[in-house]
């Protein structure tokens, strides 16, 4: 498929943008972290000129989501080049050359519409190295002339990389540091949020504050506080870091309830206690499970032997918890009746 | 206990490479090092399956099974009978994309 050569840019056609992040710029990067409109920050996709590039300045590619992008202007200041913008449907690069669309098609129909060819002179593009799932450097090679060279990870390492066209070891070398788990909290949060608030409702006419309490916790424990402390949690797995993670929590609560209120029957604390300590553990459990797709560390194989082993494991403990719970209500209202 | 880490699809064969490099660039888990002008897997056990190695080989010597390692993916396209788990477009999980990478 050949563009006809009136839909492509000329030099002079090329939009300048600066390396400047305003405050307006951080408000939208702040509100995307907490999920608000994530279909919508999308780039046009196409040539920028960042700064005052010439024929001979580096060609940076990169996604059309507004955080990858702002990312790279920012990473790049003091340098003169070109953005090339692909068109990834408004997703980071990492999750688009997944799906392909940051992808070696979209490199070569880009290349060719924004006639690169005749702005610059030289026959390099720098793509971030997350892209390299996407695009085939030699196809791209023998399709357009153009070699890619796969540039840092982070964009923090961009300067350096920029200045010796070389990447160390430890520049190609994904990290899920803490602040990288940070960000994704606001998210994980948004998402749960709502069932969160229609559970503690339920549970706490049910079976009271405690209970509507610890059901709160359960679920904070796997959007929150895992994040923040995966890496330390002692097991490999995801699905188990999350059940010991999900007991230490319940754990106080199924105490409290067995201790306080004496004025109940020791089967009835008993009960109520053991309902949430089985419930509630395969609940953050879960959710940890499902933190796997926010980070770049897990392989699908991993996680589908995760699923395998640990899906079932979690519907069981949690079925057990709400058949005690029918069990304790029913007797409730028996123990009324008679 | 059991790691479910610890086996993936990665293969490669040797006496297909030429040493180009490639594999050993665009691996984010370093996985891949050169050695004796050759590729050799030195950290098996660290693929997370990205794909990058197999697609940027230009002589095919290695093969991996890639996909998103999503959890929530996976359960979605088994519950909506889609083939293949993907994450981050319309109507779909985002996962991941919430990062600015
Ligand atoms: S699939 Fe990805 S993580 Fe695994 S060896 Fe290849 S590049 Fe490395
Ligand atoms: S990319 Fe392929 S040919 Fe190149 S070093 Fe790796 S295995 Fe060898």
């Amino acid at each position: 498929m050949k563009p006809k050569t009136n839909t492509q840019q000329r030099p002079t056609d090329i939009p300048v943008v600066t390396h400047h992040i305003t405050p307006a710029d951080r408000w939208d990067h702040f509100v995307a972290h907490w999920g608000v409109n994530r279909r919508g920050r999308r780039v046009k996709p196409g040539l920028y000129a960042l700064g005052k590039p010439t024929g001979d300045s580096p060609v940076l590619v990169t996604a059309n989501y507004t955080l990858s992008f702002d990312a790279l202007r920012s990473a790049s200041a003091g340098f003169d080049c070109y953005i090339m913008v692909l068109d990834t449907k408004g997703i980071n690069v990492w999750c688009a050359a997944g799906k392909e669309t940051f992808g070696t098609e979209e490199l070569v129909h880009r290349i060719e519409i924004t006639a690169l060819s005749t702005i610059v002179d030289h026959r390099i593009l720098i793509l971030p190295q997350l892209g390299a799932s996407g695009v085939a450097a030699h196809e791209v090679k023998s399709r357009t002339g153009f070699s890619v060279e796969y540039g840092p990870i982070r964009a923090k390492d961009l300067q350096e990389y920029l200045k010796t066209r070389e990447a160390t070891p430890e520049m190609r070398r994904v990290r899920f540091d803490l602040l990288d788990r940070l960000i994704l909290i606001p998210v994980e949060l948004v998402h749960f949020l709502l069932p969160m608030v229609i559970a503690a409702i339920v549970l706490y006419f049910l079976g009271g504050p405690q209970v509507a309490a610890a059901s709160i916790v359960a679920i904070l424990a796997g959007t929150v506080i895992f994040p923040l402390v995966l890496p330390w949690i002692p097991t490999p797995n995801f699905s188990t870091k999350g059940f010991l993670l999900g007991i230490v929590v319940i754990l106080p609560f199924a105490l409290a309830l067995l201790w306080d209120n004496p004025e109940t029957m020791v089967w009835q604390r008993a009960g109520k206690a053991l309902a949430i300590a089985l419930a509630f553990p395969p609940v953050t459990a879960f959710l940890a499970l499902n933190f796997t797709g926010s980070t770049p560390i897990t392989s699908k194989s991993g996680v589908e032997c995760e699923i395998h082993t640990y899906i079932p494991i979690m519907a069981w403990m949690f079925g057990g918890g709400l058949v005690v719970t029918v069990i304790l209500l029913i007797l409730n209202i028996l123990g009324g009746v008679l | 206990m059991i790691n479910a880490y610890t086996t993936n699809t990665l293969t490669y064969n040797s006496e297909l490479c030429t040493g180009c490099k490639m594999c050993s660039t665009v691996c984010p888990q370093a996985v891949f090092a050169q050695e004796k002008q050759i590729a050799r897997i030195v950290n098996p056990e660290s693929c997370i399956e990205c794909g990058a190695c197999q697609r940027n080989c230009p002589t095919g010597a290695i093969f991996v099974e890639s996909g998103v390692g999503c959890a929530y993916a996976m359960m979605y396209a088994a519950l909506t009978g889609k083939k293949e788990p993907t994450c981050g477009g319309e109507d779909e999980p985002s996962c991941c994309c919430s990062s600015d990478n």
